[in-house]
């Protein structure tokens, strides 16, 4: 269901943690909140919760206004970077608990957790602890916890924050599947720009308190609003006083229109990539090329080159 | 999907557990074994030879002298009276700490840190002068009118300011290590304030509280210096404490003995039995 967010203000002491804030989340979509840390995405995403109480502002949740609603009626699932399971109880239970707050019958119950339990891939776990499960199989628990309900939204703060690199990449991308087939509009906060820029169907950037842009991956990385942003979304390199992606530039062994002479300062290949450092006088500007692309060009260092950015 | 089937490290701390037990078992180093010795020795001297002296000294009179000394009638009031204010002490002490430390450590309030320090006065003062505490705001001159001198509410009253401390530092670090988002996810999940706090903070607090409680018990049943002048040297307000000393008084060890063995019983009891309740609790979860 479609969320609202319009000119939400909140401040901690004197910390603006986000300035007049708007923001339309429409219906089904998997969305990233993407930005630095302390940047003020998680206090939104808690704001959108009702974990947190914003100090100006409205929020409107499938149409309704919900600013002043508590947790506990606005339907929405929330997922913690730490997990924040019931220890006490079993993994079963766990995912079962909003079903019994909700004192749905015990048969529905239990078909229920079953479904969510497969669907996390967690069916032979559900009379373990939560303490005997690892971080990543907890953080799907919790999912299955937060889906449980039925929450007409989801919302996940650093879910895979607290895993290490190859567990969280299998689950972001089964983070992605699931969404696909739940279709329950979500939004999760990452400071990770690969992870957002991956998973998401829309990337909302933010930073001191103030989104900085709103698209699609490829428009925000493609056509980012502001030195920010493109910064933030991807490495960037300067030539001829604007910034650029080292991807875009191009690299000419003779004189073309438009170019920039420079000298190749150093190249590095890291895997399939090639890293080549040029001075071209004002400016020291890098640029990344393919291993076949360096290959073609015969590059080596003190070489005069002509570059010019594509894009 | 496959890929997401990490190792369970749930069978690691049990592994780890089960080498630790199989190396206890196996001789013991030089080291080792002089310190085992030490604390043994210490143990047996400090604690469990006076303890065995005064179990033997219960029973020189053979078991019917003994259980002619436990079941005197006036040894009987005694420990009832004993024993029925430690559990009614414990009890409140279970509830009235949990409160108090709820409330140090989740509602900030100005004067907090001073409140936390007063909690200790009742551990930190000698009983005596918390028994004249007593007397003075509770016996024949109340400056608040009520005069409970001589009458067994007086005597739950100064086991319950003894033993105050011991419920809320029990509970109170457990209290501050709760990760709230818990409560926050529970509060998604529908649940109100009274059901987030019944459902998952108490049963994370139970163990604290238990133990809590049993220190309050087991300090309750063998105090006496508060509640000495606060009870009016009645009869109907004498605890096992004060029964036994009143024998050694008139020369009959045999008799305070038996009465100190069977308090001794009885803490032994309820120690035993919360930390198998409590294991049971850790089992299941």
């Amino acid at each position: 269901m479609s969320i609202e967010v319009s000119s939400v203000g909140k401040r901690f002491g004197s910390f603006v943690a986000l300035d007049d804030v708007d923001l339309t989340v429409a219906d089904g979509r998997l969305t990233a909140l993407l930005g630095p840390s302390g940047g003020g995405k998680s206090t939104l995403l808690r704001i959108i919760g009702g974990l947190e109480q914003p100090d100006s502002g409205t929020v409107r949740i499938n149409g309704k206004d919900a600013t002043r609603v508590p947790p506990q009626r606005r339907n929405v699932g929330f997922v913690f970077q730490h997990y924040a399971a019931f220890k006490h109880l079993t993994v079963y239970r766990n995912v079962a608990f909003g079903l019994e707050i909700r004192k749905r019958p015990k048969a529905e119950i239990r078909a229920r957790v079953q479904e969510l339990l497969a669907l996390v891939h967690l069916e032979q776990f559900a009379d373990r602890l939560p303490e005997q499960l690892s971080g990543g199989q907890r953080q799907r628990m919790a999912l299955a916890r937060a889906l449980a309900v039925e929450p007409t939204v989801l919302l996940l703060d650093e879910p895979f924050g607290a895993l290490d690199a190859q567990v969280r990449k299998e689950l972001r991308d089964w983070l992605r599947r699931l969404h696909d087939e739940v279709h329950v509009t979500t939004i999760f906060v990452t400071h990770d720009q690969e992870e957002a820029l991956e998973v998401a169907d829309e990337l909302v950037v933010i930073n001191q308190g103030r989104i900085e842009q709103v698209g699609t991956p490829a428009d925000v990385y493609d056509k980012p609003a502001n030195d920010f942003v493109m910064g933030f979304l991807g490495p960037v390199t300067r030539l001829a006083g604007r910034l650029v992606r080292p991807h875009d530039l191009e690299i000419l062994t003779s004189e073309a229109p438009d170019t920039t002479p420079a000298e190749v300062t150093g190249l590095q290949r890291i895997g399939f990539e090639v890293r080549l450092t040029l001075d071209a006088g004002a400016e020291q500007p890098w640029a990344q090329l393919t291993r076949g692309q360096a290959e073609d060009l015969r590059l080596a260092i003190g070489q005069h080159v002509w570059i010019r950015a594509t894009r | 999907m496959s890929t997401v089937v990490e190792p369970a490290t749930a069978a690691s701390p049990a592994r780890t557990r089960a080498a630790r037990d199989a190396s206890g078992a196996a001789r013991l180093g030089v080291g080792s074994g002089l310190g085992l010795g030490m604390a043994v020795l210490w143990l047996s001297l400090l604690v469990l030879i006076p303890l065995a002296a005064v179990v033997a000294r219960g029973f020189t009179g053979g078991w019917n002298g003994f259980w002619d000394n436990i079941t005197d009638p006036s040894a009987v009031r005694a420990l009832r009276l004993t024993v029925v204010s430690s559990l009614l002490v414990a009890a409140i002490n279970a509830v009235m700490g949990t409160l108090l430390a709820w409330v140090l450590v989740r509602d900030p309030f100005p004067g907090r840190r001073l409140v936390d320090l007063i909690i200790d006065i009742p551990f930190a003062l000698p009983t005596i002068v918390a028994g004249l505490v007593l007397l003075a705001v509770y016996g024949t001159d109340s400056p608040v009118g009520i005069h409970l001198l001589g009458t067994q509410r007086a005597i739950v009253l100064g086991l319950l300011f003894v033993t105050l401390p011991f419920a809320v530092r029990s509970v109170q670090p457990v209290l501050m290590a709760l990760d709230t988002e818990v409560e926050q996810a529970a509060a998604c999940l529908g649940a109100s304030p009274f059901t987030i706090f019944r459902r998952v903070v108490l049963p994370l607090l139970l163990p604290a509280i238990a133990s809590g409680a049993t220190l309050a018990f087991a300090r309750a049943m063998g105090e006496y210096g508060s509640v000495l002048l606060i009870s009016g040297g009645l009869s109907r307000t004498k605890v096992s404490s004060m029964y036994a000393y009143q024998k050694i008084e008139n020369f009959d060890f045999p008799a305070a003995a038996a009465t100190a063995t069977v308090l001794l019983a009885v803490s032994l009891l309820v120690i035993v039995g919360l930390d198998l309740l409590q294991r049971a609790a850790a089992r299941r979860g």
